[in-house]
């Protein structure tokens, strides 16, 4: 079994040790310039060579991304409990955050650069409105997901709305949460990368995409791809953290989290 | 019946938003301390008779009248799934009654250990309903309808979906219970042989549209236990319960 796990964990990291030898022999053996395709060893040494440039931008979509995350549970739950309350509110509302999250962000995010002055601000609206639909779906879908025995229930010990919603929607509610806020953790990435690549050029950004960006202008292909690394890894980095949390507010009760034994 | 019935059911008529009409001219009272069971075919209105007396949804014509006044808190109800909250503990499962109408948390933890004491539980408290098997499970969610000190008892095929060996003794501890307290019971169950074991009169109701097509007393004294369940008096009863329910089913 446990020789088992160990090869689940190591497959993975072999076949991109793999990859990565063999991207790094290509561009030796073929001398493949690095401004066309720099080997992974350059874009390595570049990581830590650029890290007073990298970091810093690291830090700025990052601030974006988890205030953005923030941002759109406190909208998205908001939104989902408002929704729970009737059916008439939910049937008004739900197709406008259908089409906020259908029209794709770079069609909307110029629009939002203009009409909001603080860029920083505008970048935030970007990855909001990108990171809240999956949190408004699946917490609606959630809220309304109580078994109807214990809807009954609580009807029949009086409770009142708001009890109902504290003891029985919102628990009930919590693990199609937290799949969406896993969704949402990367979405929230993705919208502030999309956002500053819109903003672009306009000169206001120092995140990691403005980097990327300026990088291509000054063709400096290895930085570009240091950049690129410090995205995915930040991305990798949201998703094991919400699928902790996840397992942590889930280990106890639900199906999801529980190993079967024997 | 002389003495006014705790609740009683007249000329109830329930039909459903899609048409459907569940039940027609249902007369039915039930006596304080009494032990009733409904007995019918699936979907013949059992569970929405029971779900009219909890107040749970409204006849269209008729009423259920409570001669002696009720108040919230006299109804327990059990349905036939646990219905447990998941992510609650079994002691916080059976507190919700009381948590409800913001009993204080003592007195709540005191009733709620009591209850579970009362159904063999009282060393799960802590446990989540995950870690219990189905007759445990069962056993927690009468503890549930047993912390308010209900008056009246509702029970909705409780042990429909347990295997025969946990029914047969789930069903001596509830009577057990019954007998040591003073709720009435009405016990909705499609089983002849449960409805007969276990109550004092059996309604048999008709197929959809439902309403009572005969009421059979069970004369047998209690205690009741395994030797009744082989006993003629037992044996009368069930026959006279199956001829019943098939002129139901047939009429």
């Amino acid at each position: 079994m446990t020789a088992q796990r160990l090869a689940n964990l190591i497959a993975p990291f072999a076949v991109g040790a793999l990859a990565l030898a063999a991207w790094e022999a290509v561009v030796r053996l073929n001398g493949i310039p690095p401004y066309i395709l720099p080997a992974p060893s350059l874009v390595a040494a570049t990581l830590v060579s650029d890290r007073a440039v990298l970091f810093p931008s690291l830090l700025v979509t990052l601030q974006i991304t988890v205030m953005a995350l923030a941002a759109a549970v406190a909208g998205g739950v908001l939104l989902a409990v408002l929704f729970a309350q009737s059916r008439w509110i939910e049937r008004s509302f739900y197709p406008y955050a259908v089409v906020l999250q259908v029209t794709p962000i770079v069609a909307i995010s110029p629009l939002i650069l203009i009409y909001v002055e603080n860029p920083h601000l505008a970048l935030l609206i970007c990855a909001w409105i990108v990171a809240f639909f999956p949190i408004l779906s699946n917490t609606t879908l959630g809220l309304g997901s109580a078994d109807h025995n214990l809807v009954d229930l609580f009807r029949l010990y009086g409770a009142t709305r708001w009890q109902a919603l504290c003891y029985l929607r919102l628990p009930g509610a919590m693990p199609y949460f937290l799949g969406g806020l896993r969704i949402a953790g990367g979405l929230s990435l993705i919208g502030a990368v999309v956002a500053e690549f819109a903003a672009g050029t306009a000169g206001t950004g120092s995140g990691l995409a403005y980097r990327i960006l300026e990088s291509g202008y000054r063709l400096n292909i290895p930085r570009m791809f240091a950049a690129l690394v410090l995205i995915s890894a930040a991305g990798i980095a949201i998703y094991l953290v919400l699928s902790l949390v996840q397992h942590l507010a889930l280990r106890r009760w639900h199906e999801s989290a529980l190993r079967r034994e024997g | 019946m002389t003495a006014a019935p705790l609740v009683r059911l007249a000329g109830v008529r329930k039909a459903f938003a899609s048409g459907t009409l569940a039940l027609d001219g249902l007369d039915l009272a039930i006596g304080e301390h009494e032990f009733v069971s409904i007995l019918g075919p699936s979907g013949c209105g059992k569970s929405t008779a029971l779900r009219l007396i909890a107040g749970l949804i409204e006849p269209n014509a008729g009423a259920v009248e409570w001669p002696k006044g009720h108040a919230a808190g006299d109804l327990g109800f059990v349905f036939q799934e646990p219905t447990l909250m998941p992510w609650a503990s079994v002691a916080d499962n059976v507190r919700l009654p009381l948590r409800l109408r913001s009993v204080a948390r003592q007195e709540a933890d005191r009733r709620a250990a009591e209850a579970l004491d009362m159904v063999g539980l009282g060393g799960f408290a802590r446990a989540y309903p995950r870690e219990l098997s189905g007759g445990m499970k069962m056993r927690a969610s009468i503890a549930r309808a047993l912390v308010t000190r209900p008056r009246l008892l509702l029970m909705d095929e409780p042990f429909a979906a347990l295997d025969e060996i946990t029914r047969f003794k789930l069903n001596n501890d509830l009577l057990e219970l019954w007998r040591a307290q003073s709720w009435t019971v009405v016990f909705v169950t499609h089983s002849v042989f449960e409805s007969v074991y276990l109550s004092q009169r059996v309604a048999v109701m008709t197929a959809r549209p439902g309403r009572i097509a005969r009421e059979i007393a069970v004369a047998a004294p209690y205690p009741r236990d395994a030797l009744f369940r082989t006993s003629e008096p037992y044996n009368r009863s069930c026959r006279e319960a199956s001829a019943a329910l098939q002129e139901a089913m047939a009429a």
